[in-house]
């Protein structure tokens, strides 16, 4: 006898070729887009390419009036003020991850404040950078009162703080997310063998989810390097680079990004504007190298 | 398939809708943008138009480089600008374009000094010195001097300037590069320049927020801006020596001078010894030969009418929103360069 649920007909044949095709579809057309913006970029900074060449990423002079365009101030404007974004925000996302996946996993208390963390991020940017000027910046004006500093209150430090908190959840949330899938046959063997939480917590869970934090911090960083608004409002918006290591890292800067945001809309001849969209060129492969980079630590955590 | 026909009727729809919106774009909506500083007055101006005249304009507050940049790419009647045209934007536009005086507007400088409660005085070789780093304390001789009788702290100066790239800064900055040498050499104008000292705040609320906040400010705002969120300005000496208190009869007072046919003049430092001296004409910008593309005569003539308008009846909507009427003399060289635009040759008002 012939079971007829074994037959495909020929409707449902063409509709799973249909649905394939979508899917190839949807994939290579996001492929596509990102080649598409990277050509865009290579094409339009081609004029300031051509007449600043190499020089113009470790060039320390940004004067459009004179026509002289270096990255340098800002790459190290970008840099700084994400990674000490990402030092300061990572005690708190793993702490985070560690008691709502593991201590607290279930219950109000547990859903409250997973909920409130998954709020940050979804707190636009410009409110981050209203609060910090009119909050945080004041505070850290009377604390660079005190440790000696020239007291502008804005800054790469002040920028690093909004980012920190801005950028908590990306890590956090991915943190709970891995924690929270630990089988539990291997937290219990730990146990059986009378080891304490924390000790279950450092030998068998960091392991197991080493590579996952480490994507979720990752995935941090990426936002951190691109943020422009709360930054731009935050940052103090100057292109010379401070001497000593104390201003540098208390007194104003600027990144790439807010550079970008600030001159582009007036930036009124070809070299400029094309300077401009180079620093984004810039932007951009300074993201895929620390993506290939964090890509290339996670599988070599994975292996061992 | 009841999906896929549903979505195709949508999408047919919505198709039919953005055709008729830019069918009807074509007929009576003249189109516009640039400036952001002129938009609440061309706003105003043009909501009065459309009522008295049945012509609407869709003006986009995109900054000034935008307008010209969208003008250069003929999608606009009209581009609105806070500075002429410079020697890159002329070739890329190919064209003989006319600048229009629309209004004027003045650049104030706000202050925050803890303690002081009378006005200040700053003349513009010592605000370049302020801003090139030179000067670093309010007690400083200099300014001292031009503050008689007044008590200055010691406090240490915050130079607050725009981050992002704008007509106000070009302003300023074109004011400094004509009184203050040394700025000449080492900065120069723009709209967006290379600046040797302090600290950079996002658009006029940017840079009013830090001079509140930080005590020792010294920062530049617009005239309307700083007139409607009540901070602190300082009187500027003008050519003559004289300290003007930045109004808007002061602004005007400073494009009251001989004037070049083409009005692509910068007022700033005035020849007026009534004049308040960082000013600056707003000028709407148009192609003089108005037949290029498929432009009918009738959209050129409504937009010479349109302009008329903003020179003429249009200006008694400046003083209420703070900017400072067109002066005798701007009103009469804008007449002329108005009547200076053709179709296919010909004069069209």
């Amino acid at each position: 006898m012939k079971n007829k649920r074994l037959d495909l007909s020929y409707s449902q044949m063409k509709w799973e070729t249909i649905f394939r095709r979508i899917l190839i579809f949807m994939s290579i057309v996001l492929v596509l887009i990102v080649i598409g913006i990277l050509i865009t970029l290579i094409m339009e900074s081609m004029p300031s390419i051509k007449s600043l060449g190499i020089g113009y990423l470790w060039g320390k002079v940004w004067d459009p009036v004179s026509n002289i365009y270096g990255a340098y101030p800002f790459l190290i404007g970008t840099l700084l003020t994400s990674f000490i974004a990402l030092i300061i925000s990572i005690p708190f996302s793993y702490a985070v991850s560690i008691y709502l996946g593991e201590y607290n996993p279930k219950g109000w208390l547990s859903n409250l404040l997973k909920n409130t963390i998954e709020l940050i991020a979804a707190v636009p940017s410009i409110i981050y950078g209203f609060w910090g000027l009119f909050v945080l910046v004041p505070i850290i004006r009377t604390f660079e009162a005190k440790i000696g500093v020239a007291p502008y209150g804005i800054g790469i430090f002040t920028s690093s703080l909004i980012l920190a908190v801005m950028i908590i959840p990306y890590a956090a949330s991915l943190g709970i997310t891995l924690i929270r899938m630990v089988p539990s046959p291997l937290k219990e063997g730990a146990y059986a063998l009378g080891a304490t939480r924390f000790e279950v917590i450092r030998s068998v869970i960091m392991p197991f989810t080493r590579s996952g934090l480490f994507a979720g911090v990752l995935l941090s960083l990426g936002r951190a390097l691109g943020e422009t608004m709360a930054v731009t409002m935050l940052i103090g918006n100057t292109s010379t680079l401070a001497h000593t290591f104390k201003d540098l890292i208390f007194g104003p800067s600027n990144t790439m990004a807010s550079v970008i945001a600030n001159e582009f809309t007036e930036a009124d001849h070809t070299v400029y504007l094309s300077a401009l969209i180079e620093l984004g060129l810039v932007l951009f492969f300074v993201t895929v190298v620390i993506n290939l980079i964090g890509k290339r630590i996670i599988t070599r955590f994975t292996n061992n | 398939m009841k999906v896929i026909k549903s979505l195709k009727v949508a999408a047919v729809a919505i198709a039919a809708s953005a055709l008729s919106l830019s069918a009807s774009a074509q007929d009576n909506t003249l189109l516009g943008a640039g400036s952001t500083f002129v938009y609440p007055l061309f706003s105003k101006i043009f909501a009065e138009y459309a009522t008295k005249t049945n012509v609407k304009v869709n003006y986009q507050s995109i900054g000034s480089g935008g307008g010209i940049l969208q003008l250069t790419n003929k999608t606009v009647d009209f581009g609105g600008s806070d500075a002429p045209l410079n020697a890159d934007q002329a070739k890329k536009i190919g064209a003989p374009v006319l600048h229009i005086p629309m209004a004027s507007g003045a650049v104030v400088v706000t202050y925050n000094v803890p303690g002081l409660t009378t006005g200040l005085n700053l003349s513009g070789a010592v605000l370049g010195d302020i801003y090139l780093g030179k000067i670093t304390a309010w007690n400083d001789a200099k300014i001292a001097a031009l503050n008689k009788g007044t008590k200055l702290p010691e406090t240490p100066i915050v130079v607050i300037h725009r981050s992002d790239g704008s007509g106000t800064s070009f302003i300023f900055t074109d004011f400094l590069t004509k009184v203050n040498p040394d700025w000449a050499a080492k900065v120069g104008k723009a709209s967006a320049v290379n600046w040797p000292a302090g600290l950079g705040g996002k658009g006029n609320e940017g840079v009013a927020g830090l001079v509140k906040q930080t005590p020792g400010a010294i920062g530049y705002n617009e005239l309307a801006y700083a007139i409607q969120n009540k901070m602190a300005y300082a009187d500027i000496a003008n050519k003559t020596g004289k300290f003007i208190t930045p109004t808007l009869e002061t602004t005007t007072a400073s494009s009251n001078v001989e004037l070049p046919a083409n009005a692509e003049v910068s007022l700033t430092n005035t020849d007026n010894p009534k004049g308040y001296p960082i000013t600056s004409f707003t000028w709407a910008l148009i192609y003089k030969e108005q037949k290029y593309s498929d432009r009918s005569a009738d959209r050129a003539k409504q937009l010479l009418k349109l302009l008329w308008f903003n020179i003429h009846d249009g200006q008694k909507n400046c003083a209420p929103l703070n900017y400072a009427p067109l002066s005798k003399s701007a009103l009469k060289v804008a007449e002329k360069i108005l009547k200076s635009a053709t179709y296919d040759g010909k004069a069209i008002l």
